[in-house]
């Protein structure tokens, strides 16, 4: 069986990105799974129990300091090497801003297809995509080189599957041009250890409802209780209740949760456009003729201060 | 210093968006057109780059011949003069053809600086600037919600889900913006009455020395092979809060095993 790259995705908080092991899972249905791991010195050596589990016969280590020195284009030279040597059957990576940026650096290389935002991929190589606000299904398929796909997060459960891989060192080398983007700072800005959006199973979301910066301290505290993430509206973000790095929509993220809980939001079309493939939804609005009761699965008709603040001691209750 | 900013004109967001029957791509004529958003917030930067830094500004667009109209609203924010690559070949062009056509078009500019918006609202691919600057050889400075310019030194602040990074590097280099990088302003009058009177060029494929073969359906590097309405949601259950509703809600929470 010919071989599936999947190119890992970690943070320093929390490791492998469970939208990695996703990836794998999918790969393991097109082939036999290639962990590609583009990272700094080491950073392969502490992911290969998770790969390990999920599946990955191979795991590629291209570790370099300049990998992570500079912006995407080293990670897409490397990757065009590997692609170029091993013939795969597909490469995957997931529908991050990164990954999507490699993957469009990568097309370029090789004068390959690509398909973005991916909820599926049959063993024909055959891509489902969900586009416009989520309104319409896509089916599409790469027609020269082959199968070069960004897979958002959550679209597939993963399913471990033990396997010993064989690791295998990849040589950076880059050009000049690999490296004119020169990252000189990281600044972790996010409060906490809440799952990652794009990740979470459930997602606790505040709108223009909420009302100000520090009631989304309710948001959060019903979101922690979950073990959710916590999401916003633009119109919060926009009224400064909420950095825009959480923002769920048409121009923020796209999320696809087991649950999504919308709290004072009135479900604008390009709100529905971030998260109206979520598995249920929960909403509380004052306006039972907000436009989100529509695709809600229950919803509450109330004042979102007298309705979350009890369903928070109802669920520290029941929880004992 | 010579800025290029990408303008792309695509179908309101705000209604109900299509595919065509017959060759799956996007409908550009039923829905309103209307310049994507997030370009608005590249041609403010541009400007004010502009302002501090001197030089020109130059709206650069792809598309259909309609696209002039948000190429016009474009200019009247302020850009100098505006080319628009339109050829009938280019439609159902892929992302790799398209990024192609506009680095032909940018390079026989030669601009120090390319501003573009972080996505469009249509495709949501995000993949078109460091698309072009792989072609070009030039830097890629991705998802800003700052940007520093110093001589011909770029600094960004370029925006992570765990926070940001701080990425440098020399023109000449594409630049792509995040909404939060900014506020564009309104088009005033004057904007407007002079918008009409701009420089606005256009090129053709051949213009720009790209084979038509390479572009459009035939030189598709990736095809849609059908497309359907995806089932709407049903509205499931709605109580209206009479002090037992957040109780409710955990109750069905419960049901669903969330808790
Ligand atoms: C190009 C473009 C892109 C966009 N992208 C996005 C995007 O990515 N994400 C996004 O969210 N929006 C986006 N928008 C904006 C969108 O159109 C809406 O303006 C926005 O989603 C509204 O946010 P909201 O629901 O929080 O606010 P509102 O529409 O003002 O709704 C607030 C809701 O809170 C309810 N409420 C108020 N007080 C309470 C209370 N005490 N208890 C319970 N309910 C209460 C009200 O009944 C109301 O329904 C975009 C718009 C454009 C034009």
């Amino acid at each position: 069986m010919a071989e599936v790259l999947v190119v890992v995705e970690a943070t320093q908080a929390f490791g492998v990105k469970k939208v990695t092991l996703e990836l794998l899972t999918a790969a393991r249905e097109l082939g036999e799974p290639s962990a590609v791991v583009l990272g700094g010195p080491g950073a392969a050596a502490a992911m290969t129990d998770k790969l390990a589990e999920y599946g990955a016969r191979k795991i590629y280590a291209a570790e370099a300091e300049e990998i992570n020195g500079y912006l995407v284009a080293p990670k897409a030279a490397v990757l065009a090497k590997l692609v170029q040597s091993v013939a795969p059957a597909a490469v995957l990576l997931a529908s991050s801003q990164e990954g999507k940026e490699i993957a469009g650096r990568l097309a370029v290389k090789l004068g390959n297809g690509l398909l973005t935002d991916v909820v599926d991929l049959d063993a024909s190589g055959v891509a489902t995509q969900v586009v416009f606000a989520d309104s319409i299904i896509v089916k599409s398929k790469v027609s020269k080189g082959i199968p070069l796909v960004t897979v958002r997060p959550n679209a597939v459960t993963p399913v471990p599957a033990p396997a010993t891989p064989i690791r295998e060192e990849l040589t950076v080398e880059l050009s000049e041009a690999d490296k004119l983007a020169k990252v000189v700072d990281r600044v972790a800005e996010q409060k906490g250890a809440r799952p990652e959006l794009t990740e979470a199973s459930i997602v606790v979301a505040g709108g223009r409802g909420v009302g100000d910066a520090d009631s989304f301290k309710l948001v959060e505290e019903l979101a922690d209780l979950l073990g959710a993430a916590v999401g916003a509206s633009r119109a919060a973000v926009d009224s400064g209740f909420y950095p825009h790095q959480f923002q769920v929509g048409q121009t923020g993220k796209t999320v696809s949760p087991q649950l999504y809980i919308a709290l004072g939001i009135s479900g604008a079309i390009q709100h529905l456009a971030g998260m109206q493939t979520s598995k249920t939804i929960i909403t509380v609005n004052k306006d039972e003729e907000a436009p989100i009761f529509g695709l809600t699965d229950f919803g509450v008709v109330g004042d979102l201060f007298k309705v979350v603040p009890q369903a928070i001691e109802e669920i520290r209750r029941r929880k004992g | 210093m010579k800025i290029v900013v990408l303008v792309k004109q695509v179908p309101d967001s705000g209604v109900e968006r299509h595919l065509n029957g017959d060759d799956n791509t996007t409908d550009r004529v039923s829905a309103g057109n209307v310049i994507n958003e997030m370009d608005e917030y590249a041609i403010e930067e541009a400007l004010q780059v502009q302002q501090r830094h001197g030089g020109e500004v130059i709206v650069l667009t792809m598309g259909p011949a309609h696209a002039t109209e948000s190429i016009r609203k474009a200019l009247s924010m302020g850009p100098d003069s505006a080319v628009h690559v339109v050829d009938d070949a280019l439609r159902g062009s892929c992302a790799v053809a398209t990024s192609k056509v506009l680095a032909a078009a940018i390079g026989q500019i030669g601009p120090d600086l390319v501003l573009c918006g972080a996505e469009s609202t249509d495709g949501r691919v995000q993949v078109m600037p460091h698309m072009i600057a792989e072609w070009l050889g030039v830097a890629a400075l991705t998802g800003a919600r700052k940007l520093t310019v110093e001589g011909s030194a770029l600094t960004i602040e370029r925006q992570t889900d765990e926070g940001y990074e701080v990425v440098t590097a020399a023109t000449p280099a594409v630049v792509s913006v995040w909404d939060t990088i900014n506020e564009p302003r309104y088009p005033s009058f004057k904007g407007i009455m002079s918008a009409k009177k701009k420089p606005l060029e256009t090129r053709s494929l051949a213009d720009l020395g790209i084979d038509p073969a390479e572009v459009g359906f035939d030189g598709a590097t990736s095809a849609v092979v059908e497309h359907s309405k995806r089932p709407p949601r049903q509205a499931g259950h709605k109580v209206t809060d009479s002090g037992d509703g957040g109780v409710q809600m955990v109750d069905f929470m419960a049901a669903e095993k969330f808790v």
